[in-house]
């Protein structure tokens, strides 16, 4: 181009976009652009490490590398590291990350303040005692379901004393007990600090010390919420509650002894999320304690609610928009707690905002999803998980394709969907048919033949992610929908009916898709090609084939030998 | 059943086969779960499942339950949180309390003389009329519920998963029933 802007303008105008979407389009426009954008872009997200290859512009420097998981690898080289100075942000899920890493991290750029590792791993209590200690202006440490190897507590004490920066710590995950006085000291010195998630070992009896200390707090995660019951203790907690006026969020509860709910009592009117998904106490307590946050907008929850504690909460919470049911004994083989299907009618019934739900239950029929669906057709996600794998219907004993239909017909802004119980290939007629803008879907045990899934390949336009194990779905569907994955990100698919052979044409045929067989027998071509895969995975990339991968796992390019190694 | 898809244009189809592929209904359960690729159905990156008490053929992956949330429900069920058999000891009146791992004793008998030896007292035998009467001492525990129980009073097995705590109570409290 003869004339164009100076770096610097464009380095300005580029310093306003804010969405990872843009910036990332951004960086393939041109050289000149990607190198102007790295200079100052401040975060980066990777969701699906299986998209970022060394090639992708917008993530050079952050390698996945091998191991299953893509794994978080930060260069030593200097040069490399000089790639992203601005770099302030950087959240990942379910990637290896290792303890070198973030150390490098934490020296490496002098601006960072976010980390965001959610259900990552490989990492140690040593990492995160680099990034309390070197990252001077840290805000946020969010380590929200990754299994960290928990050497010792003392990794908190790294804070520096003149840090004073943090406004969400996350370290619910953590099995060790941290110094209870340098958490207090961090607390006191963090005015700023607004989400506080506590782990299991923080004990109920210091709990109050510490939100006397952050009366602002916003989100507050209990570590283990019991103690001997003790009137003092009691006095306290109840005190501390009462001092904060902004909560709106809570979570924790893990051991939860009844007698200290009432705690709580005081903040209760102001909670618009409660998370009481690890609290093992029953219907009784738990309506008691829902049914006085009157202004709930989301309720995570396990079974032991039942039905009775649903209709309650139907009955008071009118504002809730988004809730899960969570399994208390998913293996036992007899249900443990009285909740079945009608729970979430209720819930349906009286909650005119509920548009997003995770229910897990043992019984369901095609008349109650057909009342959720008319009831409420402004759902946005629904995932239903029937415990038993194709379960039918169990007042008609009829597969559940009608109740599935009413759903996707009725709920048109419907975004995602989980299906279950027993279901046959027209259900998938009525998601193709109807389900325009639905985005996610998972299946499992449903179907009769591939028409299922060409069902859903053909009709579902807005479909990005979708993942299915364990249905007979084959190599014709697949195949003769192959355009319809390049418009989609990613398809999983599992213990299904898809041969080898339609891997490899796959691969040969679409140069844009990564197709990688997962197969733990050893190498596919030892099996005739007929043989079905045992796990397929296919998504989109814009710069070519993975290299790292595990010795199970095999791409399908376009060679004539169909195989590649990693 | 007719596809039809010669309708559809992009119709990529294997050389000479016009047959539906075989069938092959796997219930997955020869496939192991490991921690990689993710699908949130296939159990979300799950580890192998460890220690859940299988009470029917499970299916590898279903429901699925995250291995996070797996976890943290088994951590709940153990008698202490830190996922040993190690319960804190409190004697009334001693300046500090104490722990032991209940998994070392295979009795009441065993415990309470271990209990004896630790705090240098005499608490006695059960009887499930008297208790510990005779003695000064009462053992209790603190079970699931937050109730407090005395010790003895359960079969061992069911004891040592409910037991939370043990507090040797002593002096008038510890009378009991007998002094009402």
């Amino acid at each position: 181009m003869a004339y164009s802007f100076p770096e610097e303008v464009l380095e300005h105008v580029f310093s306003f976009l804010s969405s990872d979407k843009d910036r990332n389009a951004v960086s393939l426009v041109c050289k000149s652009w990607y190198e102007i954008e790295r200079w100052c872009r401040r975060r980066i997200f990777v969701g699906n490490c299986y998209a970022v290859s060394p090639g992708e512009a917008a993530f050079r420097g952050f390698q996945p590398r091998a191991g299953g998981l893509g794994r978080l690898r930060v260069p030593v080289d200097r040069g490399d590291v000089g790639a992203y100075p601005l770099l302030e942000e950087i959240k990942l899920k379910r990637m290896v990350v290792t303890d070198e890493c973030l150390e490098l991290i934490s020296k490496s750029f002098k601006n960072f303040k976010v980390l965001v590792l959610s259900s990552c791993e490989g990492f140690t209590t040593d990492g995160l005692a680099s990034i309390a200690a070197n990252c001077r202006h840290l805000r946020e440490l969010d380590l929200r379901e990754s299994e960290v190897e928990d050497l010792s507590g003392h990794w908190l004490s790294h804070f520096p004393d003149n840090c004073t920066s943090l406004v969400s710590l996350n370290m619910s995950c953590l099995g060790s007990e941290v110094s209870f006085s340098a958490l207090e000291r961090l607390v006191a010195r963090s005015p700023n600090l607004r989400t506080l998630r506590l782990n299991r070992a923080v004990p109920l009896e210091k709990l109050a010390n510490l939100i006397r200390r952050a009366p602002q707090l916003v989100e507050l995660g209990t570590g283990a919420y019991s103690a001997e019951i003790r009137s003092d203790i009691l006095l306290n907690l109840t005190e501390a509650f009462s001092a904060c006026k902004q909560l709106k969020g809570l979570s924790g509860f893990w051991d939860v002894v009844p007698a200290y709910l009432p705690a709580m009592y005081s903040v209760c009117s102001g909670i618009t999320s409660l998370n009481l998904s690890y609290a093992t106490i029953q219907s009784f307590d738990l309506v008691k304690l829902v049914t006085q946050c009157r202004n709930l907008q989301r309720l995570w929850v396990l079974d032991y609610i039942e039905d009775s504690g649903l209709e309650a909460l139907a009955s008071s919470c009118k504002d809730l928009q988004e809730l899960r049911v969570f399994p208390s004994d998913p293996f036992g083989a007899e249900p443990n707690v009285s909740l079945t299907e009608q729970g979430l009618v209720s819930v349906s019934e009286g909650c005119p905002k509920l548009q997003s739900v995770l229910y897990f239950c043992r019984q369901m029929s095609n008349a109650a999803l057909i009342s959720i669906a008319k009831n409420r057709p402004k759902m946005v996600r629904f995932r239903l998980c029937i415990i038993e794998p194709r379960a039918p219907d169990y007042l008609t004993l009829e597969p559940l394709d009608a109740g599935f239909g009413a759903i996707v017909e009725n709920c048109k802004e419907l975004r995602r969907l989980s299906l279950s119980g027993l279901l046959t290939d027209r259900v998938f007629k009525y998601i193709g048919t109807h389900a325009k803008k639905l985005e996610m879907l998972s299946i499992a045990f449903a179907g009769d033949s591939d028409l299922g899934l060409h069902h859903v390949l053909s009709g579902c336009e807005s479909l990005r992610k979708l993942e299915i194990r364990d249905c007979p779905f084959g190599d014709k569907a697949l195949l003769a929908n192959a355009a319809k994955l390049e418009t989609m990100r990613s398809l999983w698919m599992s213990s299904c009916s898809v041969s080898y052979g339609a891997c490899k044409l796959l691969g040969q045929k679409m140069p844009t898709l990564n197709v990688e067989v997962i197969d733990e027998r050893g190498p596919p071509d030892s099996r005739p090609d007929s043989c079905p895969v045992e796990r397929l995975y296919v998504y989109r990339m814009v710069a070519g084939r993975r290299v790292d991968m595990p010795g199970f796992v095999w791409t399908m390019d376009d060679e004539d030998s169909g195989l590649r190694f990693s | 059943m007719d596809l039809n898809l010669k309708a559809t244009e992009l119709r990529l189809g294997l050389p000479g086969s016009d047959e539906p592929a075989d069938q092959l209904q796997s219930s997955s359960s020869h496939v192991k779960n490991n921690k990689r690729s993710c699908s949130e159905i296939d159990g979300s990156c799950q580890k192998q499942e460890s220690g859940a008490p299988a009470q029917k053929a499970q299916v590898v992956g279903w429901p699925p339950v995250r291995s996070y949330r797996k976890n943290v429900m088994e951590q709940q069920k153990k008698p202490d949180s830190d996922g040993s058999g190690f319960v804190k000891v409190s004697m009334d009146g001693a300046p500090y309390l104490r722990k032991i791992d209940l998994k070392l004793y295979k009795n009441y008998f065993d415990l309470l003389k271990a209990l004896e030896n630790m705090f240098k007292c005499t608490i006695g035998v059960y009887s499930e009329r008297e208790g510990y009467n005779g003695s000064e001492y009462a053992p209790t525990y603190e079970d699931k519920d937050g109730d407090w129980m005395l010790v003895g009073d359960v079969p061992w097995d069911m004891f040592i998963t409910s037991c939370k705590r043990l507090r040797i109570m002593k002096g008038s409290e510890a009378k009991g029933l007998g002094c009402l």
